[in-house]
């Protein structure tokens, strides 16, 4: 299949970018990344600038790829990562548009990667259990409801990719930061440090710069676990708790 | 060399405690002034630093990642293993310790395996401790699977994503140490080699991979936790960034190398579909507890639709070649024998490069017996991932599987205080060669990470600051200068290369010359093949590669191609191991050495031993050592799938 591609180039985060056309001869049985790295060794054999991208597992779980296929993050197919998108999904002669993720606390590295660093730091800020190593009790001491620990599993599972702070118009993080205090929220051994880890993360989700949540729901929508809404109702719960109990 | 594996002397079961109360320690007061360098942020690294850092050691951990959450570690799929017993099944340490000697086919040394059976107990509590969401039974507690071939339900599991939550638990333990202040974090930094100070390993030179800017760390130990080196065949079930490159520089500064040709080749991945291949994806192992492994029984079958060849056409081969074990063999018997029918021309699916190489994995009988819906309820997600790579469903079509090259069992070599051969320098998870002999069992390499970082290095490296550690000093030391301009060098001379050849492609070719020689299968003659094209291809890597852009700027290709580097020369000193070990074991087969059946035969006479490579600079061959292997405890006994 041919493909026409517009695609974000930039050098560094100091100069503007700007969309460059190219294009490139595809399989339908390719990765979308795959296609991309046909069109790099295409560019390397011209002795022409290769295009960097994010990415490392290819199987939809560390969490580097990242792009926003014609306007989307993680393209055209629901709770698949961009490293799981195959060329199947488009027809031949598309034209397809290749941008990074877009918000501030993001800024472009080069091309089509782009700094998270932020989403580590919000982590830091008591996004943990505070257990030393060798302190832990058996680990069957405390029992956990079967559906306690599906659901805990269910927020656990986000990748940390920062698709739902690039698809949301007010770029923010309230789903990453959802998922990782509900997750911890729901288990006993979050339960200690519950309230105090609700408002420190908050506070650093603030500091960095992301946006306010207006409920537009793009987050659920283009986030590749599926991670529901519901995580950032309970974060608002935790916050509240937080607040109520002088904890903030 | 000096191979002095430390090991207690006294009874098996007692032999880490006595180890443990030896050991010298360095005094609470003091640990804070020992600066200590992580390499990794995987399930080892993580844990180490993490651990490190509450005992109060000052740490800096290192990782190639833009997060240390993204390591390699987060893809494990199916378990951890713990003699914890829940199923009062039979399990106990004694029996997950025997299974893991005799899984790795008699190659690794007793009292490591059963110290790691020992810490596989307090590993479960830890994860759990931190909020890792395991499976539960409806009454709470913990669930066990059975996974790849034992016959006790050992295996703890979170969903398809055990490996994810397990280092998203030590993540989370690192985090809360960056957050303390006791661990810097550097992401985007490469580890380009090691620097020695009088002999001992004093620090790191590393690539920022932003800027591009090439710098000296000191520390006052080293440990290194950078991971496996599948990705030598170009294609594997590894991340892409996975590589040689950190254990190789070690090696070349005078660290021991431990049977490089130990490599583990999984029974169950999605085959290739084209030459623009760039990883192979694993489909989990628990599969073949309900597919059926089928090929056509005739060549004039081959190409046709699965559905248009009916039952009697259908060769069954793993029920028919081993009626007991059927279609659940370990990984290493399943792998060889998907080879064989496939040579024999027998395989299915898209044909690349004129080779059909794929077998089918058939869920229709179950679906038949049990239902879609139970299949759907154990498989669903495992089915979705497959339908979105290979474009068919599995509840409809077979799936087509292949094996691939999934783990490295050879490593740094370490003794029983995980130090190489160069003091101060400590190498844990699949970066040493320690616990898995010549075959890892599935669900034991979480385990050995883990047990490496949070429960056994904490105690050993104090014992190495507190006897052997000299000296304080900091970069200002020539040592550091002198690697640092040698490592721009190699960018400058990187850079200068202006060929035609991507080095994606030239790293292809060196992968397919190790599949087809070192790969499955290997003889004596196939290896010298490769140890004749592989310097040839090294020499080409020089005229015909292109290296783009600077380096002063984030560049990928230059971060490539300093690894393809390595694994060329990697590449030659793992077929000169597999050439030297002329025996079958584990994941070694030497096809001159095998039974009319075409099962493995090990010669115990002649390599019950570790083979240890020692650098002799680039232009000679390396030198062998030996670690002789004892076995005290078990009898050595030949395995039998039949
Ligand atoms: C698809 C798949 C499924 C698996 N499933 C299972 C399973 O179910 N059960 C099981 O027990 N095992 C499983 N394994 C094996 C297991 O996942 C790995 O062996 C284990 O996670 C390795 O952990 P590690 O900490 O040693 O290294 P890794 O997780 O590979 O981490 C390496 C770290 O080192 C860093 N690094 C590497 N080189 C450098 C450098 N030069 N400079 C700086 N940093 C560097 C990386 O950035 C990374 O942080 C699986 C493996 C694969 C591929
Ligand atoms: S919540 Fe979803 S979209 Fe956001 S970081 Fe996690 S996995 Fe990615
Ligand atoms: S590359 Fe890892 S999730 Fe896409």
């Amino acid at each position: 299949m041919r493909l026409q591609l517009h695609i974000w180039r930039q050098k560094n985060s100091r100069e503007p970018g700007r969309l460059v056309p190219y294009a490139v001869q595809a399989d339908e049985h390719m990765s979308f990344l795959e296609m991309l790295d046909v069109l790099n060794a295409e560019l390397i054999r011209k002795g022409e600038d290769p295009i960097a991208f994010d990415h490392d597992c290819r199987e939809g779980i560390c969490g580097a790829c990242s792009l926003v296929i014609d306007g989307v993050p993680h393209g055209p197919r629901a709770a698949t990562t961009t490293c799981q998108i195959h060329m199947r999904e488009f027809p031949d002669g598309a034209e397809i548009t290749i941008e990074p993720w877009r918000a501030y606390a993001f800024p472009v590295v080069k091309d089509l990667m782009v700094d998270r660093s932020a989403l580590d730091r919000i982590i830091a800020a008591g996004g943990y259990v505070s257990v030393r190593t060798g302190a832990a009790p058996d680990a069957n001491a405390i029992p956990i409801g079967k559906n306690t620990a599906e659901k805990a599993f269910d927020y656990a599972a986000c990748i940390g990719c920062g698709a739902c702070v690039a698809a949301c118009p007010n770029a923010s993080a309230m789903l990453f930061v959802g998922a990782k205090v509900s997750h911890l929220a729901l288990l006993p051994q979050g339960q200690v440090e519950r309230t105090a880890r609700a408002s420190r993360m908050i506070a650093a989700m603030d500091a960095e710069s992301f946006g306010g949540c207006s409920n537009h729901g793009e987050c659920e929508a283009v986030c590749p676990k599926s991670i529901s809404l519901d995580a950032i109702a309970k974060l608002n719960r935790e916050f509240m708790r937080a607040v109520a109990t002088g904890e903030s | 060399m000096q191979l002095d594996a430390k090991l207690p002397s006294g009874p098996l079961r007692e032999k880490w405690d006595k180890h443990r109360f030896e050991l010298k320690l360095v005094n609470p007061a003091n640990k804070r002034k020992y600066r200590i360098i992580v390499v990794g942020s995987g399930l080892a690294g993580s844990s180490a630093a993490a651990s490190l850092a509450e005992l109060g050691y000052d740490v800096d951990c290192f990782c190639i990642q833009d997060s240390p959450r993204r390591a390699h570690s987060i893809a494990a799929q199916g378990g951890i293993n713990a003699a914890k017993n829940h199923q009062n099944d039979g399990d106990s340490i004694w029996r997950l310790f025997y299974d893991t000697v005799k899984g790795g086919d008699f190659r690794a040394r007793e009292a490591n395996v059963y110290r790691l059976a020992q810490i596989s107990v307090d590993i479960i509590d830890q994860c759990v401790a931190q909020g890792v969401p395991f499976a539960r039974e409806y009454g709470g507690m913990l669930d066990n699977r059975s996974f790849g071939g034992a016959q006790v339900s050992r295996t703890f599991y979170a969903r398809g994503q055990t490996g994810q939550q397990l280092l998203l638990g030590a993540y989370s333990a690192l985090m809360r140490m960056v957050d303390a202040g006791k661990v810097r974090m550097h992401v985007r930094h490469e580890m380009l080699d090691l620097v020695l100070v009088d002999g001992h390993a004093r620090g790191i030179v590393t690539r920022d991979l932003l800027t591009g800017e090439i710098g000296p760390w000191a520390a006052d130990a080293v440990v290194l936790c950078t991971g496996g080196y599948g990705n030598v065949f170009y294609l594997s079930t590894n991340a892409k960034a996975s590589n040689v490159t950190a254990a190789f520089r070690c090696y070349k500064r005078g660290a021991g190398f431990a049977n490089p040709c130990f490599t583990q080749i999984h029974p169950t991945c999605i085959p290739q579909s084209g030459n623009y291949q760039s990883k192979l994806t694993l489909m989990s192992e628990s599969l073949r507890n309900d597919g059926r492994v089928w090929v056509p029984r005739r060549l004039e079958l081959v190409g046709r639709k699965p559905s248009e060849i009916p039952e009697t056409d259908r060769y069954y081969y793993l029920e028919e070649r081993y009626p007991s074990f059927g279609n659940l063999v370990p990984r290493d018997v399943a792998s060889r024998a998907a080879k064989k029918v496939c040579d024999d021309g027998l395989g299915v699916g898209i044909a690349v490069g004129g080779r059909r190489n794929a077998v089918y994995l058939d869920f229709a009988d179950s679906i038949t017996r049990l239902g879609r819906k139970v299949i759907s309820d154990r498989y669903a997600n495992l089915f979705d991932m497959y339908e979105r790579i290979a474009g068919e469903s599995p509840y409809e079509v077979p799936m087509r599987i292949y094996p691939a090259v999934h783990y490295t069992m050879g490593g740094l070599w370490v003794d029983y205080n995980l130090m190489s051969t160069i003091p101060g320098l400590h190498v844990l998870g699949e970066a040493n060669f320690s616990d898995h002999g010549a075959n890892r069992l599935g669900a034991s390499a979480l385990m050995q990470g883990l047990a490496d970082g949070y429960f056994v290095l904490p105690y050993t490296i104090g014992h190495y600051l507190s006897t052997m550690h000299k000296g304080k000093f900091g970069v200002e030391r020539p040592e550091f200068a002198e690697v640092v301009r040698q490592q721009q060098a190699q960018t400058r001379r990187l850079l200068a290369l202006k060929g035609q050849r991507p080095v994606d492609d030239i790293h292809r070719e060196l992968g397919r010359i190790m599949w087809d020689y070192c790969g499955m299968g290997r003889n004596g003659d196939g290896l010298r093949k490769a140890l004749a094209a592989i310097p040839e291809l090294r020499e080409r890597f020089w005229t015909e590669a292109s290296v783009p852009g600077s380096g002063e700027e984030t560049n990928p290709w230059l971060e490539h191609a300093g690894r393809v580097v390595d694994f060329l020369q990697f590449a030659e000193l793992m077929c000169i191991d597999a050439l030297e070990r002329d025996e079958s074991c584990g994941g070694h087969f030497r096809e001159e050495h095998q039974t009319p059946e075409g099962e493995a035969v090990r010669d115990d006479e002649r390599f019950c031993h570790v083979t240890v490579w020692e650098d002799r600079g680039d232009d000679a061959a390396p030198a062998q050592h030996r670690e002789p292997l004892t076995f005290e405890n078990v009898k050595l006994a030949t395995r039998s799938y039949k």
